[in-house]
């Protein structure tokens, strides 16, 4: 029983390939970190496996995600609790005790327009706990994040994952996830290719 | 030997640019003949005169018109079933003709409306029809102007394509209703009395023989320039691959 | 879906949500109107139920670009597309979000800037009516093209060129549904085929608006 399959992915951002030959399996209880310079095509293999994208190869199985990426969705003029009941409700769950686990029980009738920077991240990565998903896509999460909350978040990642979920994180620094698998992707990039006649169905 | 061959931009640029200067030479010889021979070799109409003239234009412009939109909705479907990116583009190549055909066909309607019903302009439902005709080819050249991606700007043209096409049949019959529901036999313009099917019935065989020759006349520069400007859009669209390809052995 | 529904009215309702602007704009076309064509009742009552049609017709083209450019901008429509709700509701219920925001204070407006423009007196139901029925299909066709342009930087010139030419039918009939009104003659064809144009748009059109986000979002 897996929880993402990905067979043999190729993954494009703008049309031109950028990962090639990916073929990786994700069991409850994993943590996948992809690493590798920037440009390398974190963002849109990730945008692949949320099924945001279509690969240019191969094939992905997974029954849906919770995906976090740079942007959290989030509306400046509706307070925090109901920019997370909005996706709790849109999920058919709960918000139940995500605000507490990310901290912000505080903040919780504040418009998120007025949160600050870190404190709208820690709202995007509540929204995590409120989709009911066993997988998490991460695409740096951590952007913005001081240290306690960079703990905090990994903290609420070791609990999702020991509960029988798994996530796959773009990310530059150390979650202290020691368990996590490294997958670097500097080794799969994507070898151009030129058609024999110059030109091919693609252009490319 | 099938027909989608032609979808392998090589395949295609091959034959296409076999068969373009003969397309290109058969389009400038019969069109000139067609209206040549309505200009020059035709008798005066009894009652228009010299300006009936102008149908030998008129007419083969407003028939490319539409059917530059046809063709443009079946290459969009091709692309949108089965992804061939040549189909894309010929749709793409086809617009700014089609827009060619519609102004030159509302400017020699209203350059014949003139003297024959003392106005440049009048809202008859065809005059009308081709004028929104217009303003959709306007949104669908420009919705590929503003898109960079190529694959995005020739899926978001196709769904509007087909959308399009459905709204311009609709607009047709709206327009129709609409100025008959208002001027019901007040109006002196009877419509469709220049331009439409009752003209042809009415059009004797001096005209309708140069007429004939001058429609194909137009439907082979179509063809011509359709070819000429797809071969244009497919070396822009290598050119862009080949860019891209650059960025990413830079990156 | 109920939540979609209720946040982006929520978001329409509250301050910089824009729920007004239309209102607005739509009231001031209809009083520069007379500045423009002189200030006779009988000129402009022979006018006022096309140039309230028009009006509604540009006040909701106003507000088409927020529709899906904000969600775009900060990461909800991606969000969007990952949660399991089908895209072709969540473009129906944003279709439906912005009717109940700009389409039907449009309608219920319309009645009273009528007075200010000499409406004559049968005009008024036919001219309510018809915008009832016709600004569900103007929010859904400009949907529409709001997802097509939803990727764009500065969609919003690019946006009105798309729509305007699909409103033509709903203006022609909407329009004749009014001055038929007016003057007292029977409105049912006309009415008829704006009922069925809508239905149809209605029904059919997030179908392809979906798609063309989907497009967007690859």
């Amino acid at each position: 029983m897996s929880l993402l399959r990905a067979e043999g992915l190729a993954v494009a951002r703008g049309g031109v390939p950028v990962l090639e030959g990916l073929t990786f399996e994700l069991a409850p209880g994993e943590v996948l970190v992809l690493r590798g310079p920037n440009g390398v095509g974190k963002t849109s293999l990730l945008r692949v496996l949320a099924g945001l994208a279509e690969p240019l190869e191969g094939a992905v199985e997974s029954e849906g995600a919770g995906y976090a990426a740079h942007a959290d969705g989030l509306k400046a003029t509706l307070t925090v609790r109901e920019n997370l009941g909005f996706w709790a409700e849109l999920h058919g769950a709960q918000v139940g005790d995500a605000l507490e686990r990310m901290n912000l029980a505080a903040l919780a009738e504040r418009q998120a327009g007025s949160l600050s920077a870190g404190q709208k991240r820690r709202l995007g990565l509540a929204r995590l706990l409120v989709t009911g998903r066993a997988l998490w896509l991460l695409d740096e999460p951590t952007v913005s994040l001081d240290a306690d909350s960079v703990a905090l978040f990994a903290g609420v990642v070791r609990a999702h994952v020991a509960a029988g979920g798994a996530a796959v994180i773009a990310t530059h620094i150390s979650l202290g996830l020691e368990e996590a698998r490294v997958l670097e992707l500097g080794g799969y990039k994507a070898v151009e290719r030129a058609a024999p006649g110059g030109f091919d169905e693609a252009f490319l | 030997m099938s027909l989608w061959e032609y979808a392998n931009p090589v395949k295609f640029m091959a034959t296409s640019g076999r068969i373009l200067p003969a397309f290109a030479v058969a389009a400038a010889v019969v069109t000139l003949a067609g209206v040549a021979w309505g200009f020059f070799a035709t008798p005066e109409d009894y009652k228009q005169g010299a300006t009936v003239k102008i149908i030998f234009l008129h007419v083969p412009a407003a028939m490319m018109a539409i059917n530059a939109w046809a063709m443009m909705l079946v290459c969009s479907l091709i692309w949108v079933v089965r992804r061939h990116h040549v189909s894309a583009l010929a749709a793409k190549a086809a617009a700014p003709v089609g827009v060619a055909m519609t102004l030159i066909a509302l400017f020699t309607g209203a350059v014949w409306g003139q003297p024959m019903w003392g106005t440049w302009w009048a809202w008859d439902p065809r005059l009308t029809s081709f004028l929104i005709l217009f303003l959709f080819y306007l949104g669908y050249m420009a919705l590929w102007a503003a898109i960079d991606d190529p694959d995005t700007a020739a899926d978001l043209t196709s769904v509007l394509c087909l959308v399009g096409s459905v709204f311009a049949i609709l607009s047709r019959y709206a327009v129709n209703f609409w100025n008959q529901g208002l001027h019901q036999g007040a109006s002196v313009l009877r419509a469709g009395a220049v331009t439409g099917a009752d003209t042809e019935e009415k059009v004797s065989n001096v005209y309708a023989v140069p007429l004939f020759v001058s429609m194909a006349g137009f439907v082979l520069l179509f063809i011509a320039l359709v070819l000429l400007r797809t071969r244009t859009e497919i070396r822009a669209r290598r050119i862009k691959a080949l860019e891209a390809r650059a960025r990413m052995a830079d990156a | 879906m109920r939540a979609l529904l209720i946040r982006d009215i929520r978001l329409a309702v509250r301050a910089g949500g824009g729920f007004g602007l239309a209102l607005a704009f739509f009231l001031i076309v209809v009083v520069l109107v007379p500045f423009a064509v002189g200030p006779q009742p009988d000129v402009l009552g022979e006018i006022a139920a096309g140039v309230l049609w028009l009006g509604a017709l540009l006040a909701c083209l106003l507000s088409l670009d927020r529709i899906f450019a904000l969600d775009h901008e900060d990461g909800s429509l991606d969000l969007l597309a990952t949660a399991p709700v089908p895209m072709e509701g969540v473009v129906a219920v944003k279709a439906l979000a912005h009717w109940l925001t700009t389409g039907l204070p449009l309608v219920l407006a319309a009645p009273v800037l009528g007075v200010l423009l000499h409406l004559p007196e049968p005009g008024f139901v036919w001219l309510t009516v018809s915008l009832a029925v016709g600004t569900p299909a103007l929010s859904v066709i400009g949907c529409f093209g709001a997802a097509l342009t939803v990727g764009l930087k500065r969609g919003g010139l690019l946006l009105s060129l798309i729509v305007l030419p699909l409103y033509v039918p709903v203006l022609i009939f909407g329009a004749e549904v009014a001055r038929r009104g007016v003057e007292g003659f029977a409105v049912g064809t006309p009415l008829a085929l704006l009922g069925g144009l809508a239905a149809g748009a209605v029904a059919l059109l997030p179908f392809a608006s979906a798609a063309a986000i989907r497009i967007n979002l690859r």
